[in-house]
């Protein structure tokens, strides 16, 4: 049954964990790139919170949502990207590589890869926990990756119990997905013989039914289903995005992205200057859509199910956030006490 | 002179090699907006983005070759080459020999490698040895502006494939975009002296397969590529003020070898210590070693290698790539207990 207290629950749990990860990342306590989930929250939970035990979730690099909703200790993440011994996998994986065998929850940073580990995760689902999925996340990028179109044949040849969730954000990194890809995503997966349906992904009462049909037909042993669901990432492609930053912080960042544009303008060369002003105005374009689309709040799903709840009653949101937000520092500032203690 | 950072030096050869050869055309992910300044002044006509599906755009690379384009291929990190390996493994390689010396496949793949910045064991692999193990396959990795230009042009004139392997240690924009993302707040080992350089007023080729004396020295003979020959030099500082005089052999191509270039190198110092970012085993460090037995050379031999999975937390990952402590352990012991003026 959906319930949309218990999923803001949860949806806000894990938005509240990414917030004050992305602090200690902008604290550089956080090496190299950390690719959020802000954003997918309400993709996240409708699918997680829909799982049973013995269900599979396959990772891409933004994992940390599936993984606080699934109820893998935050402790444990804040301490795997924080590098520390006793994180997660040891602060060997970091965030783009988080594993929780009890959980059946793997990721890969290679994109597409989800895809065809899903199929593998079902064949063995198949035969040794009948009535089980593998769920695999991916991003629009993902969707012109030979290896994820190849696993939508084997899941659909095997009925295999796969759920595809391809969360769209309308960009891979800097490039708008729309540029790179030929026809229609559900028409594409349609073809495969597999059944594919769309829904806004920051919509989360739209979503949970779609799921739960979706889960009734792949339990019921009649193949995979694919979901296409549309979502925003408000922090860009990774934490620092420079697509973002230049907006965020101008005077800083300007130059850097403008200086190889205005190099290329003054250049010896027998081409027009108005042809590289045409050139230079597509990618300013580009970077100006860029951040737009990500900065559009009406497509943040936790701030769009929190307008509904603080009207249904006040009192008892801000008793619930309260909640999770001494949960959340708690668990924060316990890892820093304890992180703070082994370096002495 | 001019001087230039790692990565304009790269951009500007291959900007002033595609201005007079109209057959050069730049394919990748993001290289409208990572390449922007070549993208200015050539267009999407020979700048194109690709969607995300390595084994398709380097397939097609391949083909685009051998219909006469010189394609260079961007493949963003050497870790996503596995995706796209067939491209390499049974086409770009052996299309030549297959043909009987007749069609030659002009192709260059540009890919970043290297790690130290906190990206983990799936975005940090150098590979090299693993692609020079392919007859068929020219690999070069240059560690300082004026050869990463000059190696440019020649793997654009080489008439072979050649994968362009460019260490994201020594690149400002690729460290801007992964490492650092508009933070001045993280710290790492940096190859200073190898990001930004002098560079030539004209760009000419730097002869692929050809070695570099960085520095001349009679005791020891450190071998190595990319951002490792700047931890030679640390070490070499250190060992000069003991009394020790080392060399420092950059050999800049991986395949094809610079075999005369470390004969001669083994046989005037008698002691060998190949430093390699890539993996231990079955790679270039053993190469080097067979090659020296092969042309009986008497020398001792050490090797400071990765020799597992880079893990992410930055200790771990600092202790699996070589560091300088390594190198100075390794080459310590080759001085007190090996070699031929042992008792001087």
């Amino acid at each position: 049954m959906m319930d949309l207290w218990h999923i803001y629950t949860h949806m806000f749990r894990s938005r509240l964990f990414e917030e004050a990860v992305a602090r200690a990342w902008q604290a550089g306590r956080i090496m190299g790139e950390m690719h959020s989930s802000i954003g997918e929250e309400a993709i996240a939970a409708a699918t997680v919170l829909q799982l049973k035990e013995g269900d599979a979730m396959l990772l891409d690099h933004r994992g940390t949502a599936p993984l606080v909703i699934r109820g893998v200790d935050m402790a444990l993440l804040y301490r795997e990207f924080l590098g520390h011994p006793d994180g997660l996998c040891g602060g060997k994986g970091g965030h783009m590589h988080l594993f929780s065998r009890p959980h059946l929850a793997a990721s890969s940073g290679i994109v597409g890869a989800t895809g065809p580990l899903a199929a593998g995760f079902a064949l063995a689902a198949k035969r040794l926990r009948p009535g089980n999925v593998a769920l695999a996340y991916f991003g629009d990028g993902a969707m012109n990756q030979g290896m994820l179109l190849e696993s939508f044949n084997l899941a659909a040849a095997w009925k295999l119990p796969v759920l595809f969730i391809c969360k769209d954000s309308h960009w891979a990194i800097t490039t708008e997905t729309e540029q790179v890809t030929g026809g229609n995503l559900i028409e594409r997966v349609r073809g495969f013989g597999i059944p594919a349906e769309y829904a806004e992904g920051w919509d989360v009462e739209r979503l949970w039914p779609l799921v739960q049909k979706a889960l009734v037909h792949i339990r019921d042993g009649k193949g995979p289903f694919f979901i296409h669901a549309t979502c925003v990432h408000l922090e860009g492609h990774f934490l620092g995005d420079p697509l973002i930053r230049v907006f965020r912080h101008p005077l800083k960042e300007a130059r850097k992205l403008t200086s190889p544009l205005l190099a290329a303008l003054s250049l010896k060369s027998s081409d027009s200057v108005s042809h590289r002003k045409e050139r230079l105005e597509y990618l300013l374009k580009t970077i100006g859509k860029a951040a737009k689309q990500r900065r559009e709040d009406d497509k943040d799903p936790v701030k769009r199910l929190r307008k509904k709840l603080l009207a249904e009653n006040k009192n008892r949101l801000k008793e619930v956030e309260q909640q999770i937000r001494t949960e959340i520092d708690h668990i924060i500032s316990q890892v820093e006490r304890y992180e703070k203690e082994a370096k002495r | 002179m001019k001087r230039m950072t790692f990565a304009e030096a790269i951009d500007d050869a291959l900007l002033s090699a595609m201005e007079e050869d109209e057959r050069i055309i730049v394919l990748g992910e993001d290289v409208p907006m990572l390449r922007a300044r070549i993208f200015a002044r050539f267009g999407k006509e020979r700048v194109l983005g690709t969607p995300i599906s390595e084994a398709a755009f380097l397939t097609a690379g391949v083909g685009a070759a051998m219909a006469g384009l010189i394609p260079v291929v961007e493949i963003m990190m050497v870790d996503f080459i596995a995706v796209a390996a067939d491209a390499l493994l049974n086409h770009a390689a052996k299309v030549e020999a297959f043909s009987g010396g007749n069609w030659k496949v002009p192709l260059v793949v540009r890919t970043a490698c290297g790690g130290g910045y906190g990206d983990g064991g799936q975005h940090e692999q150098s590979l090299w040895g693993w692609l020079s193990h392919i007859p068929g396959l020219a690999v070069v990795v240059p560690s300082n502006p004026a050869d990463a230009g000059g190696l440019m042009l020649a793997a654009l004139r080489y008439g072979a494939p050649v994968v362009y392997m460019e260490h994201k240690l020594l690149s400002e924009s690729w460290l801007d975009f992964l490492a650092f993302a508009g933070r001045d707040n993280i710290h790492f080992w940096l190859p200073e002296e190898g990001m930004k350089g002098d560079v030539p007023d004209v760009w000419e080729p730097v002869p692929i397969g050809k070695a570099r004396t960085v520095k001349k020295g009679t005791d020891l003979s450190f071998i190595a590529a990319g951002a490792d020959v700047y931890r030679c030099l640390e070490v070499a500082r250190q060992l000069e003020k003991e009394g020790v005089s080392a060399e420092i052999l950059d050999l800049r191509t991986i395949s094809p070898l610079d075999v005369e270039s470390i004969v001669t190198s083994a046989q005037k110092t008698g002691r060998i210590l190949v430093v390699d970012e890539d993996y231990k085993r079955f790679g270039l460090s053993g190469e080097i070693a067979a090659v020296l037995h092969e042309r009986n050379v008497p020398c001792a031999y050490r090797r400071v290698c990765t020799e597992e999975t880079i893990p992410y937390a930055h200790n771990l990952e600092r202790e699996t790539l070589p560091n300088c402590q390594r190198i100075l352990q390794a080459a310590r012991e080759l001085l007190e207990n090996e070699g031929p003026n042992r008792h001087p």
